[in-house]
Formats: structure tokens, sequence, C-alpha cells
């Protein structure tokens, strides 16, 4: 490994100055699943249930998907940090089952309040090189926002860009924030992003840059994008101006419903958000890590310590989340069956949870959608 | 000082700041006046590219019907070719004479090997450190939401625009995004005079300050800062997140006031703001520095698409150019002007194809000039 990598660097420099990088990483798809069924016909996945509401919402999940039957079996740990010599770190049982597993589905986490804690999705993402982060809106019916036709997916860079976190004070008062981009890292994340255009049967893939001000760094993340390009002939490709598809997108989401964006890290948290706001904030979307080593799926909403232990949290974000990851694991029939239960449960409105306008509790919701599975 | 003093008192109607008052009152921190001779004022054009000459023509054309006491110095600068630069610099130098221009949008190429935005270069060069965009739903003009009125007070001139950038190694590239004590403080003073000026009552500052810690973290402490100094003003204050600025934007808007923030997070909040309201169409917006001022529409878009087509809204145009001649003390004339624009607005028989009329941009202007009053 050392020496080949050493190998294609020298032959990269001598390369023609147009950008003509290595490709070694481009044989296979990338960070496709590759975990084996047990000896009980089911694949191991880890679960963390997270804090606050997360162990309510992890529980309506296991329910819904022992009565769908879906051939999984979970595997819970916690990842509520250890002190081990001096540092907090998140307990070695956790990370082994992830890695053992490379699929994880995970609540919300409490931020921990005080000095001297990495934040807990960054240790996760460092350890299992999650660089690429899939966040796909879909409006859902029986929920009234001004924007009622939204399905973008929006793929983000997850691991360098203006999140470097290399900063440093030149004088008093005076900054410098380093926005890293590489060649490697924008070429893995445009490859994830067009093989899943590719399997979610999107037919375009955009790339959303800032390449006319920043020409250097967003203009080799675009070179990336251009060069994988050209290996999917059938999907077609184009960029677009950060400044365009944010007016566009909140004008007009509809013409979105066809393609997959890319983008470096800032923009693509940014507009995830932004995205998510159109069809009614972070409780309806869900979210995936796609990592060379693993792959996590996970609700972005907070832990709400409000109203945790109560019944009354609404599991839907992290239900979704786990579809994705069904569709990671090629369980796509699950999925469809499980999706099509809840989202009619919504759009009915009957059992719906109190952030939603309804007066149902998590248990009612629950239940309401595995009477729907009965059914179909 | 004193003359501010003056028009502010001379205009007490804007406290209720109706539409027709969208731009009145923004803070007049240009020292030097503007070159007047004979009652004259000699205002920089650079109508810029894309649909920039059809949307200026219009504005010269309700100038000359209003006969506003304004000669036009106009210099047809183009980024399509780098080969342009010698007039982009002339045209600089005519805004140093002359402190006060109206632009369009250039155009900048995405090639490495193109030249630098030159947008931005004008707005660092003459250190017109404040951009202001003014986003309010307008009267006989429903869009998804309603009850929007907020001001976006953008650093201009460093953060990520710095231009500053390298590769240390075939394919590993630094993009340096500075943030200065020094810009951040001039900003949100300026936010918060904003503020006071026109009768906003809330200031909020955009960052993301989570992850990068020292360089937004410098502009949220030194908002946070300035922001002591205005509490016995009774402006209110707060802060959020960008990426949770951009989802409450789109969710409920109304909730926001003035909002000041760093180079790019403008970029993006702007163009949401835009497209809340209706379109980069009409959305008005000026840069302001110390010694000069510049005037452009607000969504700083080039609109490569339709240009040529005689399809653009001019209103975002004709309403900088309004917030001009307020700029340059001619408060009656932008205020016939800025009302009989947003009375064809309202009254919906003349729009252009962005409001979902049929209208052409010279039918537009031709019944702004038909209900100016004079």
């Amino acid at each position: 490994m050392l020496a080949s990598r050493t190998l294609a660097r020298g032959a990269r420099v001598a390369a023609p100055s147009s950008q003509t990088f290595r490709r070694y990483a481009s044989a296979s798809p990338t960070a496709a699943f590759g975990g084996k069924k047990g000896i009980n016909g089911k694949y191991t996945v880890t679960l963390v249930p997270g804090d606050g509401i997360g162990p309510e919402i992890s529980q309506s999940v296991k329910d819904i998907y022992s009565a769908a039957n879906v051939p999984i079996e979970w595997e819970e740990v916690s990842v509520t940090p250890i002190l081990k010599g001096g540092k907090t770190v998140i307990p070695d049982a956790a990370i082994s089952s992830v890695r053992k597993n490379t699929v994880a589905l995970k609540g919300p986490l409490a931020t921990p309040i005080g000095k001297g804690h990495v934040s807990l999705n960054l240790t996760l993402r460092r350890t299992f090189n999650l660089f690429a982060n899939v966040r796909p809106c879909v409006s859902i019916k029986g929920f009234k926002t001004p924007y009622d036709d939204v399905n973008t997916v929006l793929i983000r860079e997850n691991t360098e860009g203006e999140y470097s976190g290399i900063e440093h004070e030149i004088v008093d008062g005076v900054v410098q924030s380093i926005k890293l981009i590489t060649w490697d890292a924008s070429e893995r994340v445009a490859r994830y992003a067009f093989h899943y255009a590719q399997s979610q049967g999107r037919g375009r893939v955009t790339a959303v840059h800032k390449a006319n001000i920043m020409k250097m760094s967003d203009g080799m993340f675009l070179s990336a994008c251009r060069q994988v390009a050209k290996e999917f002939p059938d999907i077609h490709y184009d960029e677009d101006l950060l400044d365009r598809v944010c007016l566009q997108i909140v004008q007009n989401p509809k013409p979105y419903a066809d393609r997959v964006m890319v983008m470096p890290n800032l923009y693509g948290d940014i507009l995830s958000d932004m995205c998510a706001g159109l069809i009614g904030g972070l409780g309806l979307t869900p979210s995936g890590n796609i990592g060379r080593d693993a792959s996590i799926f996970e609700a972005v909403h907070g832990s709400a310590p409000d109203i945790a232990g109560k019944g009354l949290a609404n599991p839907t974000a992290l239900l979704l989340s786990s579809l994705m990851m069904l569709r990671h694991m090629n369980l796509d029939s699950y999925a469809s069956k499980i999706e099509k239960a809840a989202l009619s449960t919504i759009a009915e409105g009957k059992s719906i949870t109190g952030d939603l306008g309804g007066k149902a509790s998590t248990k009612e919701y629950t239940s309401a959608i595995i009477e729907k599975l009965a059914k179909a | 000082m004193l003359r501010n003093a003056l028009a502010s008192a001379a205009r007490p109607a804007l406290q209720a700041r109706s539409a027709t008052t969208l731009s009145a009152g923004f803070p007049k921190v240009t020292q030097r006046q503007p070159t007047k001779y004979g009652g004259v004022y000699t205002v920089t054009l650079i109508p810029g590219d894309g649909i920039g000459n059809e949307i200026t023509d219009s504005v010269k054309e309700i100038f000359e019907y209003v006969n506003a006491p304004i000669e036009w110095e106009q210099y047809n600068v183009s980024g399509m070719s780098s080969s342009g630069e010698e007039l982009f610099k002339q045209a600089v130098e005519s805004l140093r004479r002359n402190r006060v221009g109206l632009k369009g949008i250039l155009f900048t190429p995405i090639s490495q090997s193109g030249h630098v935005s030159w947008n931005v270069a004008m707005r660092q060069q003459l250190d017109i450190y404040a951009s202001v965009v003014l986003c309010k739903s307008l009267p006989g003009f429903p869009t998804r939401h309603n009850n929007v009125d907020f001001a976006i007070i953008r650093e201009n001139t460093e953060g990520e625009y710095s231009g500053l950038e390298h590769q240390s190694y075939p394919g590993v590239v630094e993009s340096l995004k500075v943030s200065t004590r020094a810009k951040a403080e001039r900003i949100s003073r300026f936010a918060f005079d904003f503020a006071l000026k026109n009768g906003r009552k809330k200031v909020t500052c955009v960052h993301k300050a989570n992850i990068m810690k020292l360089g937004d973290g410098l502009f949220l402490n030194t908002f946070r800062k300035v922001a002591e100094e205005y509490k016995g003003a009774g402006i209110e204050f707060n802060d959020m997140i960008v990426d949770n600025t951009s989802m409450q934007l789109v969710a409920r808007p109304s909730q926001f006031d003035v909002m000041v923030m760093p180079n790019l997070y403008g970029a993006i909040v702007s163009n949401i703001g835009a497209a809340l309201v209706g379109g980069p169409g009409i959305v008005p917006g000026c840069n302001v520095g110390r010694e000069y001022a510049l005037f452009e529409p607000g969504c700083r878009h080039v609109a490569q698409d339709i240009m040529g087509t005689n399809k653009a809204n001019p209103a975002a145009m004709i309403l900088s150019a309004t917030m001009m001649l307020r700029h340059l003390g001619l408060d009656n004339l932008a205020d016939n002007i800025a009302s009989a624009t947003f009375d064809v607005i309202n009254s919906g028989k003349v729009r252009t194809a962005d409001m979902g009329g049929s209208a052409t941009t010279s039918e537009f202007t031709g019944a702004i000039i038909k209900n100016v009053k004079l």
C-alpha cells in the first residue's frame, strides 16, 4: 500500500499540468455495503439509542422492524464518553461493534457541556472515515408547509473544507481560517454522489460551488467532479453557483427533484438545513453518513430533554434514517414497505405526534404504522 | 453629523416603514460630498453584463422623464473577457472622482485562468465595506411567505472573498478566510446604526462560531461587545448559527429584523431572502463605505439567460437608484419614483415574467413613467 501510494504520487507529480491525478480508489463503487448475514439469517446492526428522547424513538423503530420482519438484529451500544488515560473517549465496545457490523443507526446525542470534549460526532466521523453526508428531503403529505413539492438529495463532503479546524491568529485581531480542499476527498465524494444517483434512479448530478470567487479550491472540487462524471456517461452532469441554487430552491424546489447535488462541507451544511426547513424541520429529515470503514445513519435533530421520557417524541426522522440504511444494505423492499406505512399514517393525520399538530403518543403513532404494515 | 440629524428629522414618515420607504434612511456614513456642478450630480454608471444594459436603460429613461439632476458617466465594462481590464480601471477611477455609482453585475469566469471577480475587486479597492440588502414582502404580490421584512447587512471586503489561495502540494489547496476585529467592529456598528435610524428593534448576528471558533468567534465576540453599547438605545440582539438561520428563514422568516454577517453567509442569506419575497428582480441593495457608495441590485445575478430579450425586471435596479437619490439628498424624487414602482407592481396589470406577468422591460418602465408624480 505504502509503496504503491508513493509510486502513484511520484507519477502524479510528473503528470502533465492538466489535472490528471491518480485514480487508485476508482475501481470499486465507493463504500458499498459488504456485510454478511449471520447464522440466523439476519444482519447485525449497531444501535446507538442516544440521549433524551433517543431511547423512546429507538424503541419505536425496533418495534416497527420486528413487525415488518426485517432481517436485522440490533446490537445496542452506548457512546457516552468515558475517561481513559485522562481523556474522554468513546467506549471501545461501541467502536468495535460499529467496525464489525459496518452499519449503525444512531439517535440524537446531547452535547456535553464543558471543556476538553471533542464533539462525539466529530470523533465518529474521524474514527470511521465518514466522508459523505447524504441528506434527502421530501415533502411529507399531511404536514403542510409553504412548499409541497420538495424532493431534494444533497451530498456533502464531510471531512475537510471550511471545517478543517485549522485556524490561527496572526496578530491581535487578525484571524486566518483555512478551507482545505483536497483532490482525493473531492473525488471520493463526487464518486459516491454519482454512485448514489445511479442506484437511486436520479439521472443528474449537480455540483454546487463558488468557484468564481474561490477559483483554486472550489475549482479543484469541480475538476474532480468533472473527471468522475466521465466515468458515468449515463448520468447528466452540470454545475451551478451556490447563490443561484439557494435562490432557485427557495423560489421553486420542484426542478431539483431529478438530481443529486454534491458540494463541499460548509455549503452542504447550510443547504441541507435549508432544505429541511422547506419540509418542516429536522424532525422529518433523515441523514446518512457514508464512510470507508462503516456507515452511520442518524436523526440530526436534538435530544429534546424537555419532552424526554414522556412518550411524546416523534420518531419519524430516525425511522426515515433507518430506511436509508436498509437501502444502503440493499434491503429496498422492506424500506419501501415501511416507508409507505409511515407516510400514509402521517398523511391520514389521525395518529400523529404533537410536533406535527396531532395528539398521539410515540406508542400510538408506532402502533398505527404497525397496523398499516399488517394490512399491506 | 448635523446633516444626518436634519435629514432624519425631516423624514418622520419613515418610522412607519411602509413599502414606499423601503430604502429610506440607511445610515449616511459617506463623509465626502459627491461631485456636484451647477446643481447636477455626476454619477458613475456601470451597466454590467447580462441584463445590465436593459435594466439601467430603464433607470436612465425614468430619470430623464423626471428630469433628475444626474449626469451619468457611463462605462460599459464587461467581465465576459479579461480584455476589459483597462476600462474597468477607468471605471474605478471615475468612482473615486464621483464617489457615487450605479452598477449592474459583472460576469466572473469560473476558470482559474480567468480574471478575479471585478465586483469583489471594486468593493475591496474602494473599501465599500457594508452591503445592505432589503427583503420586504411587496403589497399586491403574494409569495409563499408574507410579512417578510428584514435587512441584511453583509461584510463586503474580507472573509472567504479574500482571494488568497494556494496549492501547497498537487491535489491539496488551501483557501484563506481572513477575519479581522476592526472590520467586524465597523460592520457591527453599521448594523446597529442602521437599526437605530430605521426604527428597527433587533439585530441578529449570523455566524458559524461553533466550528470556526477563532474566525467567526472573533466576529461574534466583537458583535456582542458592540451590542452592549446599543443596549441603552433599546436595540435587542441575538445570534444564530448560519445553518439554523437558513432553516428558520424558509420556515419562519418574520422573526428576523436586521441581520449582520460575514461575507459568504451574506451571499447565501441574501439569495434566500430574495427568493422569499419574489426573486432577484425586486430586491434593491447598495454597498457603502466611508468614502464611496455604490448602488446595485441586492441579489447579485448576471442573468445571462434572459439577456437581450427585453424580459428582465428592472424594479431592483430602479429601487437601488432611488436609494442612490436618497443618498444624494434628493428624497422627494426618490419617493416619487419608488411609489410609482410599487403602485405598478401593486395594481398587478403590468408585470414582467418573473412576477408572473407578460410585460416587457420597456412596458414596465413605461407604466412607471405614467404613474410617477412630478
